[in-house]
């Protein structure tokens, strides 16, 4: 590759690369998401690169197959983008790609069995889908598009154009008010206004004279939360340029990138575009001939949740246990060794080249007035339509779930939506109180209304939520709040860094509450108990992991207290969830007398000879549930 | 098995004697002989500059570190809120039980190692289980076996 | 906090539970209250070392304005104005829950039964796993070790409830000189009965760290 040395070189690059591509040649799109991998979109991928690569392929011009990052619609995967002619083709099996070749590539007609459909509607190209319809596709706009290994690809969508633009047109204090007045704010969960931080830091490192440092947060360790892991995966350019941005405005020459280390295939597309865009000069000295050096390095998560933390994140590079200090001082005024630091998430990185190539005011009226810009979601759980997906933020929670997530799959009923992670909340989908002051919220911000609630940063935060990351976990009345608020604490239980009490001991505490509760125990005085050691959490622990911790269990609590008391009082778990308090039975109308179940359970405490009914000992069944997981006819009910 | 291992001299001279590499080098460590041993461990020290007592609490506090050696495979149970929702917690439990192992322990034939995962971000094919780097979508008992069957 | 915080090296006037006080700079809020004998329980500050902040029992309401914020008196230094309140209901709280906690995580001390009793906590509602520990893990020996002696004898094992006081692989460390530091410095007595997991053979002392 050859190294650009001015801007007008890059436009070069990119208007050759451009012309030099046939309009006409088809593409392959294979998605290689996490959710398509998980169902075998590399095998997918290998069968059109043979199948195209055979000789008897009658085409005029050699198809492109791509791997490329997530399309979003992760429950019909895997999925594959054919273009020019814009189709969408779901639940691709590498069986039926001989298929999609000879109909498609080569008669260029449609394969009309794996087209989406859905009420009897077939849709051709994702665009048509309702779930992609709605969404406004800012950041994922080349997610699924290029190839992320390719940067060429990437100078074609458009890649790098802000960095130049940024390098050649605006001062780095034009970048930092450029950011300030589009209102980013930070897509970690806190929701911190990016360009503030920007400015501030630029402000102490004058106080202070000496390097200035970046790092994009990359440790996503919310569970069902997968947007940054996609950027990153898809296109890691958008980060690169983002954060080259972001060090032009603040005069810094070195960058991290914080990345966790369940993502092998996002460190590797990282390393590989870090590379690409060294040899061309895009990163390193005297970037695109303007004087201004900058470089990245990955470092690797080890495994430990409470590195999303930033003062944990600066431990962490600085090679010592993740725990978190206390702040102030802020990260911007000392942060990786002692030197101001700003430390963004993957996403908002992502935002900034868009803001620079549209402009403050564009982005500003984007989204919400306080909550500006889109925002992604992993919207999984009990939903139809599972997926990534990217809205202007201030939607309606109600469009999010039901139109895009087409509401609740089989006899379920939407019951509640767990945004935010270990540190959000449990949300009822009809709020049943009005919102109380618990929460400091400014006065001039109007509780959302009941029925409309609004996904912002704002709205999310009065219902005792938070946004966070952006995952978006849909739960049906099969989901016991109990179990959820449970399991969120044995999480964090695990992944405290235990230096302060109130979390190493609380979360502990904490648990042993919730642990009598779903075995029918404790008596409803404890639940006013728990609440008052949540809000000691609160205000006690040291760190963000701390005092979020008790969010899940003070808003479940808050929102659903009848469920508590129906597991205390009535020794009852109304959603069938709780082990200790429901017992698995055989439907005799139902069972087939297969007996799977009786070869599977643990215990060998389901009798019943081969054709005729089968019970369960109850006495001896530790309700594990293996046999209602190998019942082929359901037979197996929870009371 | 694995190819011949690199030698750790090698792995140490990729880095610089700088503290902040403690981390990347117990990593590297850690991929290539599936855990860090005590001797690893010293000589770590000395390459970076810092005392025992310091890669001690990082390699203890860090989940992805091991001090005993890991099996040939890793199987890991995702546990994030999906596929808790959607009977990770159950799943685990099977897997325990067909291995004869819990979680975060080795068969004795040091064949597998079973492990959770605080999910992989695969939440849309709840339960996920990974086996090495390869995923299980929609997993249950049955379709582990079969996949174990096959390494 | 350094004192670089307060930089025309003015005192700070604020109150303190209604009492107006003056911090020196580099003040913080635990130490001016000290200075004037106003009484706040602490487990891990220690006038020696460097505040951690772990055991939050000096935790305080701080006043700005309409905020109110609690926040660890040992790591904060005060602002003009502001009001602090030392056992306010959100202060107690904490301090109660964390006393109840400790009851149960360090059965054994008498120390913090004697704190716990001054603020009516005499009994736990939490589950006590080993009624002899004494260690609550605040973290002044592990700091005495290695910002007083400067040896880094001993550390902290893993993480969150399973963190544990201990020495590289659990064998006695010789890199210990045995000063006895950590024992004088442990709030509860805890390290007394098991300095000799941490120290190792006395023969075997080489010049490394040990009395120059």
């Amino acid at each position: 590759m050859q190294r650009l040395t001015n801007t007008a070189e890059l436009k070069v690059l990119r208007d050759n690369l451009l012309q030099a591509q046939d309009p006409h040649r088809p593409i392959v799109r294979v998605c290689r998401g996490p959710g398509c991998l998980a169902v075998g979109a590399d095998k997918v991928s290998q069968a059109f690169q043979s199948a195209i690569q055979s000789q008897n392929l009658e085409v005029k011009v050699q198809p492109l197959v791509k791997d490329t990052g997530c399309h979003g619609f992760c429950s019909q995967g895997p999925l594959v983008n054919l273009a020019p002619a814009n189709l969408c083709y779901v639940r691709v099996k590498p069986e039926d790609v001989e298929e999609i070749v000879q109909t498609t590539l080569v008669k260029g007609a449609v394969v009309e069995r794996l087209l989406y459909s859905d009420n009897g509607t077939r849709y051709k190209s994702a665009a048509d889908i309702p779930f992609y319809r709605m969404q406004q596709k800012i950041i994922l706009q080349n997610i699924g598009v290029i190839d992320p290994l390719d940067i060429h690809d990437a100078i074609m969508a458009g890649a790098y154009h802000s960095l130049a633009k940024a390098l050649i047109e605006m001062s780095p204090d034009d970048v930092i008010r450029t950011v300030e007045i589009s209102g980013l704010r930070g897509r970690g969960g806190g929701g911190f206004p990016t360009g503030y931080k920007w400015k501030r830091t630029v402000e102490n490192a004058r106080e202070n004279p000496g390097p200035v440092y970046i790092i994009a947060n990359g440790e996503e360790g919310d569970p069902g939360a997968f947007m940054d892991r996609a950027i990153m995966e898809g296109d890691p350019h958008a980060v690169i340029e983002g954060m080259a941005i972001g060090a032009y405005a603040m005069g810094v020459n070195q960058g991290f990138l914080y990345v966790r280390h369940e993502y092998p295939i996002a460190i590797r597309h990282l390393a590989a575009a870090i590379a690409q865009a060294r040899a061309l000069g895009l990163l390193g000295k005297n970037i695109l001939g303007a004087g201004f050096d900058f470089d990245l390095q990955i470092n690797r998560g080890a495994g430990a949740y409470v590195c999303g933390e930033e003062t944990a994140i600066i431990a962490s590079l600085e090679g010592r246990v993740g725990e978190p200090v206390t702040r102030p001082p802020y990260p911007s005024q000392q942060g990786l060794w002692g030197r101001p630091t700003v430390i963004n998430n993957v996403e908002t990185w992502a935002n900034v080249p868009h803001i620079i190539d549209h402009g403050a005011q564009w982005y500003a009226d984007l989204g919400a007035p306080r909550s500006t810009g889109t925002k992604i979601f992993s919207l999984v759980g009990k939903v139809k339509n599972t997926g990534l997906v990217e809205v202007p933020m201030g939607i309606s929670l109600g469009a999010l779930v039901e139109e895009i997530g087409g509401g609740v799959p089989g006899q379920g009923r939407f019951k509640a939506v767990q945004t935010g992670g270990p540190s959000g909340g449990i949300i009822p989908y009809e709020l049943k109180e009005e919102f109380t002051d618990y929460h400091f919220h400014p006065p001039d911000v109007k509780p959302a209304d009941k029925m409309e609630l609004s996904v912002d940063f704002d709205s999310m935060a009065q219902t005792g939520s938070i946004m966070g990351g952006g995952g978006m976990i849909v739960m049906d009345d099969h989901d016991c709040v109990v179990d959820l608020a449970r399991y969120f604490l044995r999480f964090l239980e695990e992944e405290s860094c235990g230096k302060c009490l109130p979390c190493r001991l609380g979360l502990k505490g904490m648990l042993e509450f919730l642990n009598n509760f779903s075995q029918g125990k404790g008596a409803p005085a404890d639940i006013d108990a728990l609440e008052s050691l949540g809000k000691a959490l609160v205000d006690g622990s040291l760190c963000g992991l701390g005092r979020t911790a008790p969010n899940p269990v003070l808003t479940s609590i808050r929102y659903f207290r009848d469920e508590y008391l129906a597991h205390i009082v009535d020794h009852h778990c109304p959603a069938g969830v709780c082990r200790d308090l429901i017992t698995y039975r055989i439907d005799p109308e139902i069972c087939n007398g297969c007996t799977l179940c009786a070869q599977t359970c643990p215990q060998v405490c389901i009798t019943g000879a081969n054709q005729q009914l089968h019970t369960i000992d109850q006495d001896a069944c530790i309700r594990c549930g293996a046999c209602m997981d190998v019942c082929p006819v359901d037979a197996v009910v929870v009371d | 098995m694995k190819p011949a291992r690199q030698d750790i001299e090698i792995i140490l001279e990729q880095y610089p004697r700088h503290p902040q590499h403690l981390i990347n080098l117990l990593q590297d460590v850690q991929a290539e002989y599936s855990y860090i041993s005590a001797e690893h461990l010293t000589l770590i020290c000395d390459h970076v500059g810092v005392p025992v007592t310091q890669a001690w609490s990082v390699a203890t506090f860090y989940k992805s570190f091991s001090l005993e050696p890991r099996g040939e495979h890793e199987i890991k149970v995702c546990l994030g809120t999906t596929c808790h929702l959607k009977g990770g917690q159950r799943l685990v439990e099977a897997c325990e039980r067909n291995l004869g192992v819990a979680r975060g322990q080795t068969t004795d034939d040091l064949k597998f190692t079973l492990d959770t995962v605080k999910c992989v971000g695969a939440c849309a094919l709840a339960p996920v289980v990974m086996v090495d780097e390869d995923y299980l979508g929609e997993a249950n008992m049955v379709i582990l076996k079969k996949r174990l069957e096959q390494v | 906090m350094s004192s670089s915080e307060n930089p025309q090296n003015q005192v700070i006037s604020f109150t303190i539970d209604g009492q107006p006080v003056q911090a020196r700079p580099g003040w913080t809020i635990l130490e001016t209250a000290r200075h004037y004998r106003i009484h706040i329980p602490t487990l891990c500050f220690h006038p020696a070392l460097k505040p951690w902040g772990s055991c939050r029992l000096c935790v305080v309401e701080a006043r700005y304005g309409k905020r109110g914020k609690v926040m660890p008196s040992c790591l904060n230094p005060p602002i003009e104005e502001l009001e602090v309140f030392t056992d306010s209901e959100r202060v107690l709280n904490v301090r109660r829950w964390v006393l109840e906690m400790l009851l149960a995580g360090c059965p054994a001390s008498r120390e913090i039964k004697k704190l716990a009793a001054a603020y009516g906590v005499t009994s736990t509602r939490f589950a006590v796993t080993d009624p002899e520990e004494e260690c609550l893990r605040c973290g002044r020996c592990v700091a005495v070790c290695n910002e007083v002696v400067g040896v880094q004898a001993l550390t902290f094992g893993s993480r969150g409830v399973k963190k544990v006081l201990e020495t590289p692989y659990r064998v006695p460390n010789n890199a210990c000189i045995g000063c006895g530091c950590c024992v004088s410095v442990c709030p509860t007595g805890a390290l007394q009965k098991r300095l000799d997991t941490v120290r190792g053979d006395l023969s075997r002392r080489t010049g490394h760290g040990y009395a120059h």
